[in-house]
């Protein structure tokens, strides 16, 4: 979307994911989403008094991760106590990390070829979730809230960028690029619909080159898609309000996906006063050059470098591959893609099998063997399998493992014998003299005519191209 | 000596602790606060240049424990201890606004 008169919106995120720890990150509840109502805490996370916090180790690590894969410097940092009373935080305050985060500046590379910079991405812990029961469901009109701990001092990393997002596609790509990185440093599972990555949005908007504007906060951006339609929709009501000759005033809104709009939950002044101060009960975290060296050795690669490996393997690439080659990387489909070319699987073939039915049928990849998939699309190079018979041996592989000829036998996915193939192809073209002499006479069209019926008499089982070759074979 | 502290200033961190705080309450506690800020102010007449800033008295960095979960308190302990309870969760009145 592009605003209206001249105006530019200027965006930057702040993305929080929870780690992938086994415990929580000071007590050693265990860290797990989906387990029953407050079956996962203990004084610690409860807030118990003379319960004391001790920083889980992984956690640490994890959020190293995260700033080297993000190019920021990690240096010697202190937790602090943000104070403020809510019912979800049992403790009456978050740890955070607040003036010496554990990693600060840095970069992310989008695949456009932009640079969106990095601030700080620094430690903190949840809070629990709150349920609110009431008549509207919404926070309004609640009668009373019900409080599950399970989610109270799980880690999380907040990431914040640079105002430095000029659009919502740059907004989304930034978010998914930086997803696809959380989920390879094994730091986060990247689940936006469970919660596990969560995104709020400032949003604001100036005539290009002019002084930032006033900003607000969108909170509630539980998805790609809510992230750019809330920011399209916050800068083009900034743009109406001041071009009526309001003024936007900083504040917090709320997204609401069905309405398709945000409303103000509350303004800045009266709320943030968080009377930070260092939290006694936590040492100083200063890793020192060794285990910042062992954190980054053991990075893997990053999208950005999977991507140009993978797709330095075409020559002259379309769009449509590269666009297969996106999806194959943000999947990390791309071990039986390598796979399967390693053994002279063609990589058109190769890249839109993965990208069209490994990704449709991802839940079952742990039954699909990179063996398995490379012979199916082997079999499908050598006509041994027509597009329609691969698709389905690799939908029976998905969802339950197994040897793609076995299946393919099973299926009765025989290979039409090429002497078979030109009994049928000979008949057909006997029962069909007026659209035979078409094609003769070089009306190409008439081949898929042709290819309709052998498909129809054989229920499916004849390999396209190879009818092709039957019928120039005749011609 | 006037105190380093201003009863609005005693007034607003009330506030923000959710304290009630009488007219006379606040009066004496811009009074007591002040003489702890004094008494703590006595560090600025010491030379205290080339001293950096200790926020631990042990020294100690990088306090760590494995990543190994122990177990939880059980659940029933847990919500006795609730105001009042629900579903397996903590009952508490409406929450008015979104968490800051």
């Amino acid at each position: 979307m592009k605003l209206p008169n001249g105006w530019e919106m200027v965006v930057g995120l702040e993305v929080h994911t929870e780690l992938k720890t086994a415990s929580k990150m000071f007590c050693g509840c265990a860290n797990s989403f989906g387990s029953e109502p407050n079956t996962n805490t203990c004084p610690v996370c409860l807030g118990l008094p003379g319960s004391l916090p001790v920083l889980n180790e992984r956690a640490v690590e994890f959020a190293m991760a995260i700033g080297a894969a993000l190019h920021s410097t990690i240096s010697p940092s202190t937790f602090h106590r943000k104070n403020y009373f809510y019912p979800d935080m049992p403790k009456d305050f978050q740890i955070s990390q607040y003036d010496l985060p554990i990693n600060s500046g840095g970069y992310l590379d989008l695949p456009d070829g932009s640079r969106v910079s990095i601030e700080r991405a620094h430690l903190e812990e949840d809070t629990g979730k709150s349920t609110h029961l009431g008549g509207s469901g919404r926070i309004h009109g609640a009668d009373r809230s019900l409080v599950d701990y399970n989610r109270s001092g799980v880690p999380l990393v907040e990431i914040v960028s640079g105002p430095d997002i000029r659009s919502s596609d740059q907004a989304r790509a930034y978010a998914s690029e930086l997803r696809g990185i959380l989920i390879a440093t094994g730091a986060s599972d990247g689940r936006m619909e469970e919660g596990s990555m969560r995104i709020d949005a400032n949003v604001s908007v100036r005539k290009a080159n002019a002084p930032f504007g006033t900003r607000c906060e969108i909170k509630n951006l539980n998805s790609l898609r809510s992230l750019g339609r809330a920011i399209d929709h916050e800068a083009l009501r900034q743009v109406e309000v001041i071009e009526d000759g309001g003024v936007i005033r900083q504040e917090t809104r709320h997204w609401d996906e069905n309405l398709g709009e945000t409303s103000t939950m509350r303004t800045k002044e009266e709320a943030e006063d968080y009377r930070y101060f260092r939290e006694p009960d936590l040492v100083d975290l200063a890793p020192d050059q060794a285990w910042q060296d062992r954190v980054r050795a053991s990075l893997p690669p990053m999208p950005a470098e999977r991507r140009r490996t993978l797709a330095d393997r075409l020559t002259d690439p379309t769009e449509a591959q590269l666009d297969a080659v996106e999806v194959v990387i943000d999947l990390g489909l791309e071990p039986w893609v390598h796979s399967a070319l390693d053994r002279g699987a063609d990589i058109t073939l190769a890249l839109a099998r993965a990208a069209n039915e490994l990704a449709a049928g991802i839940d079952g990849l742990v039954n699909l063997t990179l063996d398995a998939f490379t012979q199916t699309l082997l079999m499908e190079q050598r006509g041994e399998l027509s597009a329609t018979q691969a698709k389905t041996v690799l939908g029976e592989l998905l969802a339950s493992g197994g040897d793609p000829a076995a299946i393919a036998a099973a299926k009765g996915f025989e290979q039409l014998s090429s002497d078979s193939l030109g009994a049928t192809v000979a008949k057909l073209i006997e029962q069909h003299p007026d659209e035979w002499a078409r094609f003769r006479d070089g009306d190409e069209k008439l081949a898929q005519f042709f290819i309709g019926l052998v498909m129809k008499s054989t229920k499916g089982q004849a390999n396209g191209k190879a009818v092709i070759a039957e019928l120039h074979a005749r011609r | 000596m006037t105190s380093p502290l201003r009863r609005e200033d005693v007034a607003h961190v009330a506030k923000l602790a959710r304290l009630s705080l009488t007219e006379a309450e606040l009066d004496l506690f811009t009074e007591q606060c002040g003489k702890v800020l004094e008494h703590a102010a006595d560090m600025n007449s010491l030379n205290l240049d080339g001293v950096v800033a200790t926020a631990h008295p042990f020294g100690l960095i990088n306090v760590v424990r494995d990543d190994e979960v122990r177990p939880s308190l059980d659940r029933d302990t847990v919500l006795a201890m609730a105001p009042d309870a629900e579903d397996g969760r903590f009952a508490v009145p409406r929450i008015m606004g979104e968490a800051p």
